[in-house]
């Protein structure tokens, strides 16, 4: 059964669509990121012009953060001053993001930029969280298990414009979320994710964030980052597939459901390795289609009027 | 959109023109009468390609000269749009877009149907001013001063491959010596707009008549809605996405929500 996509412009198999999101649904409940970083690629593999998967993603992953967040603040997971913090930060990156995105498209490398985007970040988070897991993995076979100092300071700490975040228990400046949430937010617009993927190690590691609060909080603010990339993509660009994004969110939650019930059985630190073979093998997959000779060099676009 | 149409018009007329020209000047010749299956394809969210039907029949004039009734060529051409074509080179160990040339006017549809291979049919200078056959096609440069033909090439590769040019896939077949009908396959991924068939009386190499039907493919029910809403008002478009989203979110949330 087929369903043309009005914004994508082609037909698409209903269940491959729907099949495409359960799984990816599924890998996000379990590993606890938004999924994305293998959406976007997947879309483009099957099809669907670049721009309009890395916008209808954009789309999706707003429906997925709902959800996810609304959980975690059941539980009083979400530092809400920390989030408003990092959405300030988003909001200019999106829109940062969104400009550079229209440049790119017009000049014809905005492929080049999602892939190579991809390739750099995947690759460098996947191999950092690779060597954490495994470390952790074998420390644990040995039985000796470090005891972590409560907070570690860097050079981060001596910033201006502190500021207390009563939830997260810490008191940094307001910059470093600024920056981080900035960051994210012109990878969101470029890549079609919600950028969990780095946004969680960066509170993490730099902020140094309590993990209970790190994946409501980077969930809340991913919501309005989403949103505001879906936003500006539907004006500027006109590449928001609601129908597409329609059946992605509706598979993709029911798989959520299942990943999460799946990711409790499952060791923390065999999670993490797991997805960063994950990302590697992603990573490698688009790295290599960088460096090997295209079929047709050629390629067509839609040219002005 | 009223471009279009004017350049449809003129088309037709100029069609319509040569039909008449060729058959009250002088003697009596042959000439067609033709028609298509729809003038009207929707595309609905169920869309996955059909078939268009084109028939017609030759009327011929002279009864005394004997088997050989000519040869019909059919076309069918969908609106023009200019195209950037971008031609990639290795930079730093990766493939990168490094050059670009746009075209103007290049047809984003083009079926050729013939009832035997239109080289034996009629000389190629008469081929190609008669522009037929995807190889033939000839594209404008926006700004010329680049060779252009690999360019043009690649154009009428990748049409190719995607389905949207086809040259000579299926034959015109002739039901005894006057009917004739032929198919033309439209698939899934057809771009919208107004497109115009094209047929084609040739006798001994030379141009007896000609024919043209306009064809409308129109994106129509929820997809129509949809699409007309993107480019019509995109900022509430992308406001009501995301209030899609949000409900969708908060939906699924309240039906898994564990208590």
């Amino acid at each position: 059964m087929t369903v043309y996509l009005p914004i994508a412009e082609i037909s698409v198999n209903l269940f491959l669509i729907l099949g495409m999101g359960g799984a990816i649904g599924l890998l996000s409940g379990m590993f606890g990121v938004g999924g994305g970083f293998l959406m976007t690629p997947l879309l483009i593999f099957i099809g669907i012009p670049p721009a309009v998967s890395v916008a209808t993603v954009s789309n999706q992953i707003t429906a997925a953060s709902v959800s996810g967040v609304l959980a975690h603040w059941r539980r009083g997971n979400v530092d809400f001053k920390m989030g408003m913090v990092l959405l300030i930060g988003g909001i200019v990156g999106s829109v940062v993001g969104t400009w550079i995105f229209t440049i790119l498209k017009s000049i014809g490398q905005v492929d080049l930029m999602i892939s190579l985007s991809y390739v750099i970040f995947l690759g460098t988070i996947g191999i950092l969280m690779f060597i954490e897991s495994v470390n952790a993995l074998i420390n644990t076979r040995r039985g000796t298990v470090k005891r972590k100092k409560l907070h570690q300071h860097y050079w981060i700490h001596g910033l201006p414009f502190k500021m207390r975040f009563r939830k997260s228990k810490l008191y940094i400046s307001a910059l470093m979320p600024l920056g981080i949430g900035a960051l994210v937010g012109i990878l969101s617009a470029i890549m079609g994710v919600g950028g969990g993927f780095v946004m969680v190690p960066a509170m993490i590691y730099l902020l140094g964030m309590p993990t209970s609060v790190v994946i409501g909080t980077s969930l809340f603010q991913i919501i309005f980052v989403t949103a505001n990339v879906t936003l500006l993509h539907a004006i500027s660009t006109q590449t928001v597939d609601i129908m597409l994004a329609l059946l992605l969110m509706s598979s993709s939650v029911v798989g959520a459901q299942i990943g999460t019930r799946l990711g409790t059985k499952l060791r923390g630190e065999q999670l993490r390795g797991l997805l960063a073979l994950l990302v590697i093998i992603v990573c490698l997959k688009l790295a290599f289609d960088l460096v090997i000779t295209p079929v047709d060099l050629y390629s067509l676009g839609e040219g002005g009027h | 959109m009223f471009s279009t149409v004017r350049k449809l018009t003129t088309t037709v007329a100029f069609f319509c023109a040569i039909a008449l020209g060729w058959t009250t000047h002088g003697q009596a010749q042959s000439s067609l009468v033709t028609d298509i299956s729809s003038h009207l394809i929707s595309v609905t969210s169920d869309f996955t390609g059909t078939e268009l039907l084109l028939f017609g029949a030759i009327q011929i004039a002279d009864e005394e000269e004997g088997p050989n009734r000519g040869d019909v060529l059919v076309v069918v051409r969908g609106p023009e749009k200019n195209v950037i074509v971008r031609r990639k080179a290795r930079v730093a160990g990766i493939w990168v877009n490094t050059e670009a040339l746009e075209f103007e006017r290049v047809p984003s549809f083009y079926a050729l149907a013939s009832n035997r291979p239109v080289e034996e049919i009629a000389a190629p200078d008469v081929l190609n001013r008669l522009r037929i056959g995807p190889s033939r096609l000839r594209f404008r440069v926006a700004k010329s001063e680049q060779v252009s033909l690999p360019f043009e090439e690649a154009i009428v590769r990748q049409k190719s491959r995607e389905n949207l040019y086809s040259d000579q896939e299926t034959a015109v077949y002739f039901l005894g010596d006057t009917l004739f009908r032929t198919t033309i396959a439209i698939p899934a991924n057809v771009p919208v707009g107004d497109y115009i068939a094209e047929f084609y009386l040739f006798k001994d190499g030379e141009l007896l008549g000609a024919q043209s039907s306009p064809l409308f493919i129109k994106k129509s029910g929820l997809g129509r809605q949809i699409y007309d809403f993107a480019y019509d008002y995109p900022a509430l478009y992308g406001i009501a996405a995301i209030i899609v989203a949000l409900i969708a979110g908060w939906l699924a949330s309240a039906i898994f929500r564990k208590d």
